[in-house]
Parts: C-alpha cells; structure tokens; sequence
C-alpha cells in the first residue's frame, strides 16, 4: 500500500470516529441504553423464571447474543448514515475527485463502522458485566468473530446506502431484513428447542452463524459447526467486498 | 506544445438519452486562465463532471497534462482541484478539518495537511472561523472555504465552477485578485461564470458552449473585436435639447445623461467636438453594458435558432 493511501484511509477514518465522538447521543448511547433494558427484562426478570439455556444460566447465554446484535445494528447503521449522508450531501465528491483508489474509500468507511461497532460491543459488554460474570473460552475466536461480523454488516450497510434515493430507502432493510434475521438468529434461544423444520429454516439465516460463532468464543458451546460458521462468515465478507468495491469502481449511485 | 486540459470528441449521453456533450474539442494551454461560458444547461457542468471523475463519459478523450483520464485516472486526479457550483462539503464539520481532511485524502500527512489548510484559510481570510461549524458561514464564506479546500493539494489544474455566484462586490474583487495571484504562480484555471465582466478581467482566452457543442473557442481579445457596435453614456453639465440629440443620434438617459451608439469604424472626436460647440461640457463617460455579454446573447441567441429548444434533464449545469 502507498503511504498516498495509507494516508488517505487513516484521514477517512478519523473523519468518521470524529464523526462518531461529536453525535454520541446517537451513535453510542442508543445501543447501551436498549441492551440495558434487555439484561433487566430479559436476562433478569424472565430469565430468571427460564433457567438453563444451552447448559448456562440463560443471562449468561444470550449476552453473547446481545452484544453481536448491538454491533450489528451499529455497523450497518454507522455506513448506511454515514454514506448515504455524505452522498445526500455530496461531500462524497471529495473523496470521488481525490486519488483515493476506490478499495481504500471502501476500506476508510468499513474502518469507521467496525470502530463504532467494536466500540458499541465493548460498552454494552461492560455493562453486561453488572449482570452477570462473562467467561472466555477463546479470545481469538471472540474478536475474529465480531471484527468478521461488524465488517460484513458495514459492507451491507454500504451497498443499501449506495442504492438508496431517499432516507426511506435506508430504513427499509434494517427494519424489515436486519431485525428479523437478528432475532431469529438464536440471540434469545438455542435451535435446539424448535422442530427440526424450523432448525432447518434457522441455517439459511447467517446472523445465526455469526451469533452461535461468537458465542462459541464465550462459553465454548454453539448450535453449528464453528469450522463452517468462519467459512460463512468469509464468504460474506468477500462477497459483499466484491460487491462494494464493483458499485464504486463503477459509479453506481454515485456517477452519472 | 503540452496543454494543461486536451479534450478529443468527448460526448455525454444520460441515461435518460439526453445528449449533453456531442463531440466537443476543447485546448487549454498550461498557465492561463481560460473561461468557459454558457447558458445554463449547455453542458458546461457535465463537461467539468468528467474532468473531475464525477460524471462518466460515454466517448471521447481527456488528457489534463498529457495523462490520459482512463488510463492513468489517479495521476490526472491528483493534478485537479475543484470548486463547483453546490456547496458540497459537510455542513457539520469545522473548516479546518474540511481543508484538512481534503489534503488527507491527497495523501498529504497530517502535520503538512494541517499547515496547508491554515495558509489557505488565512489566504482567503476565513482563519478565524476554522473552529466554526460551517453551517453558520455565510454564503461568500462558504464559496471561500471550497476555494481553500481545492487549493489544499496545490492542483497544477484548478476548475472553478461559479466560483463567485453570490458573492458580494468587495468579496469577488478579493477573489478575483487571489485568483490573478495563484495563476501567476503557475496554477492554469479553468472558470465557468456567469458575470462575464469576470471572464473579461481575468482570461485570455474563452470558449462558449451551448447545446453540448464549442460555438466559439478563441481569445477573448479577437472575440471582443467582432462587436462592431459600441454604446456609450456621456453624463453632461446640463440637460441636452433635441438639437443635439437629433444632430448626434443620441437617445437621453436621463436629465443630463444621454445614450449613443457608436460604430467602431468611427472615432469619438466628432462626437466630442460637436457637443463642444454646442456648449455642453462632459463630466463623464462609461460603456453602457459589459460587451462580452451582448456577444454572448448574440452568439446563443444564433445558436438557439440552429438548434431548436429540447429538455435537458439530465444535466444538472
């Protein structure tokens, strides 16, 4: 990499974490305030009636979940607002005329959104702390885990932000695709517990690898195949890369 | 000789089938100030969109210093700066970092991008509102501010596109004089305007575009001599009778100021003698209205009648 680019993604990035810092009450609040409501109600109050889930008391069990959620929405958020933002209102120009190879554009964005999406998974993770005590069973698998993850969703995030026309257009996936797939991809309850049909049904759904993935990094149990989980995960990363890194070098939504 | 700007055929057809650019050819030598002038919807924006990489073209060739746009697109970047008609920065940021941040994505490290961005703030006088949001700047601030931001990389080429829409006098005087100063230490400028006084103070050269082809492309100098009408507006010590209104062909302005049309052909001595021996004394004198405009609506009013009316909607000059 030429210290042209190198620079030019660390300018990128500190534009966003600035970005990120100056609305707080936005970007990193939001999250610690709704996963606290989550521990409280779910974790607490109901979870307390549940008992065991997956062989853990079922707080311990779905902060893993709670936590991969909040970096979820984060990164996906942080592009989808930050891209089309800057799209809206054609700053994006000053990247689009600068020598920036678009790969490094992408990377300067996907940079920002793992910053917000890390730093939001590390806030609510701290708080779970005074609900429960957190086990480690693989740092290497946890971090591998939520870095993939909140890479995947910023790119996702990227590709919604480019298509997108007006600010409806970005609330459409996270609201009708992103909540559902996060829900239903075992943050509150082990597969194990439904039919084999809908276990079935569940493996289409990649938040489910990705959620049992970094829980597998906490407690050391999962409802898939971790080996296949990373493999998924990369996939993704590098098909949504190509994705991405295409719209720009094309223009898509942001060329004439 | 090696120009700044070669453009070859460059046609730009929307999506929508409007054709914008057909085939325009266009030179702009290495160190000038070169005007680029045009009704709106001409295709002067389109035209400014591929040279700056945000518009595609659909054929043709563009070479800014003998690099060619498609082949060799980061090197032809890297030598542009670009001032366009619509605010187009981050409204919530401070100029410092918006200056900076731009001179960050040239590649520029920090300290050095920092420092930049402070000359050219003091420059175009706006250091003292580097902490400010920019939402809160005026207008002509605002201009000033994307000024400072194409400067920040030192571009050889620098495209402004209405770079004093709105701006007041003494601010686009201000401008006018840093422009002069930056083209003198080498940088060649490309300015598309609509105060054609501007085109006429500052360039040497000028090509006027309408209906996404060149109409003229020649120096402002040869332009000029081919109006062959001249008005001028004598304001004198008293009111003129008919008299000497009939006997100079001149119109009245108003109680002591009247009108006449002067061929260039003809000298302004006659004139003068016969208000002299009329009794009138001449307090002043001045051209009535900017003479590149009349050519200007000469020339499109004549471009209009060969190319009739169409929508162009996908054009955003």
């Amino acid at each position: 990499m030429s210290s042209t680019t190198r620079i030019g993604i660390q300018t990128l990035l500190r534009k966003e974490i600035t970005r990120i810092v100056r609305i707080w009450s936005q970007t990193l609040l939001p999250p610690a305030i709704t996963m606290t409501l989550y521990f409280v109600i779910f974790g607490n109050l109901i979870g307390s009636r549940i008992g065991q889930m997956g062989g853990f008391d079922y707080m311990s069990f779905i902060v893993p979940g709670l936590v991969m959620m909040a970096v979820i929405t984060s990164s996906y958020g942080n592009m989808v607002s930050s891209f089309f933002g800057a799209k809206f209102a054609k700053h994006v120009e000053e990247l689009l005329i600068s020598p920036m190879p678009n790969w490094a554009i992408l990377a300067g964005y996907v940079s920002g959104s793992l910053f917000r999406g890390l730093a939001v998974g590390l806030i609510v993770t701290i708080i779970s702390l005074f609900f429960t005590q957190i086990q480690i069973h693989s740092y290497w698998i946890v971090l591998s885990t939520v870095v993939l993850t909140s890479v995947v969703f910023s790119l996702g995030g990227f590709i919604n932000a480019a298509f997108a026309k007006k600010f409806d257009d970005i609330a459409i996936i996270p609201t009708f695709i992103l909540t559902p797939l996060t829900y239903l991809g075992g943050v509150f309850y082990s597969i194990s517990l439904l039919p084999d049909f809908w276990q079935g049904v569940s493996k289409i759904n990649p938040v489910l690898y990705m959620v049992n993935t970094f829980r597998y990094g906490f407690l050391g149990v999962s409802d898939i195949n971790v080996g296949v989980a990373y493999g998924i995960i990369i996939g993704f990363v590098l098909i949504l890369g190509f994705i991405s890194w295409y719209i720009l070098h094309k223009g898509i939504g942001l060329r004439s | 000789m090696e120009y700044a700007l070669e453009i070859k055929d460059l046609v730009k057809t929307y999506k929508d089938g409007t054709q914008a650019l057909k085939g325009v050819d266009m030179q702009v030598e290495a160190g000038e100030i070169f005007a680029l002038l045009g009704p709106n919807g001409a295709g002067k924006s389109t035209m400014i969109g591929i040279i700056s990489s945000l518009v595609n073209l659909s054929s043709g060739s563009v070479k800014v210093f003998g690099k060619d746009l498609i082949s060799d697109r980061q090197a032809v970047k890297s030598m542009i700066g670009l001032v366009p008609q619509e605010f187009n920065f981050n409204m919530f940021e401070k100029p410092i970092d918006i200056v900076a941040n731009q001179a960050g994505f040239y590649g520029i490290p920090r300290q050095e991008a920092l420092a930049r961005a402070e000359k050219y703030l003091k420059q175009l006088q706006l250091w003292d509102k580097k902490d400010s949001m920019s939402r809160g700047l005026s207008g002509g601030m605002k201009r000033r501010l994307m000024i400072a931001r194409a400067m920040v990389n030192e571009p050889k080429l620098l495209i402004l596109d209405e770079p004093t829409a709105g701006v007041d006098i003494e601010i686009r005087r201000s401008m006018w004089s840093f422009v002069e100063q930056i083209a003198k230490q080498g940088t060649t400028i490309i300015l598309t305007t609509h105060y054609l006084e501007e085109a006429e103070q500052l360039c040497k050269n000028i090509a006027i575009i309408d209906h996404g082809e060149i109409v003229r492309n020649t120096t402002i100098k040869d332009l000029l001599k081919t109006l062959d009408i001249e008005t001028f507006i004598f304001d004198l010590d008293k009111q003129a009778d008919e008299g000497l209104l009939t006997s100079l062909g001149a119109t009245p302005k108003d109680d002591t100021s009247i009108e006449l049309d002067v061929p260039k052909s003809k000298d302004l001595n006659s004139v003068f003698q016969k208000l002299d021996e009329a009794g009138y004394k001449v307090t002043s004198m001045r051209n009535k209205a900017n003479r590149l405009e009349e050519l200007f609506v000469k020339m499109i009013e004549s471009s209009n009648k060969n190319n009739p009316v169409t929508e162009k909607n996908g054009d955003p000059s």
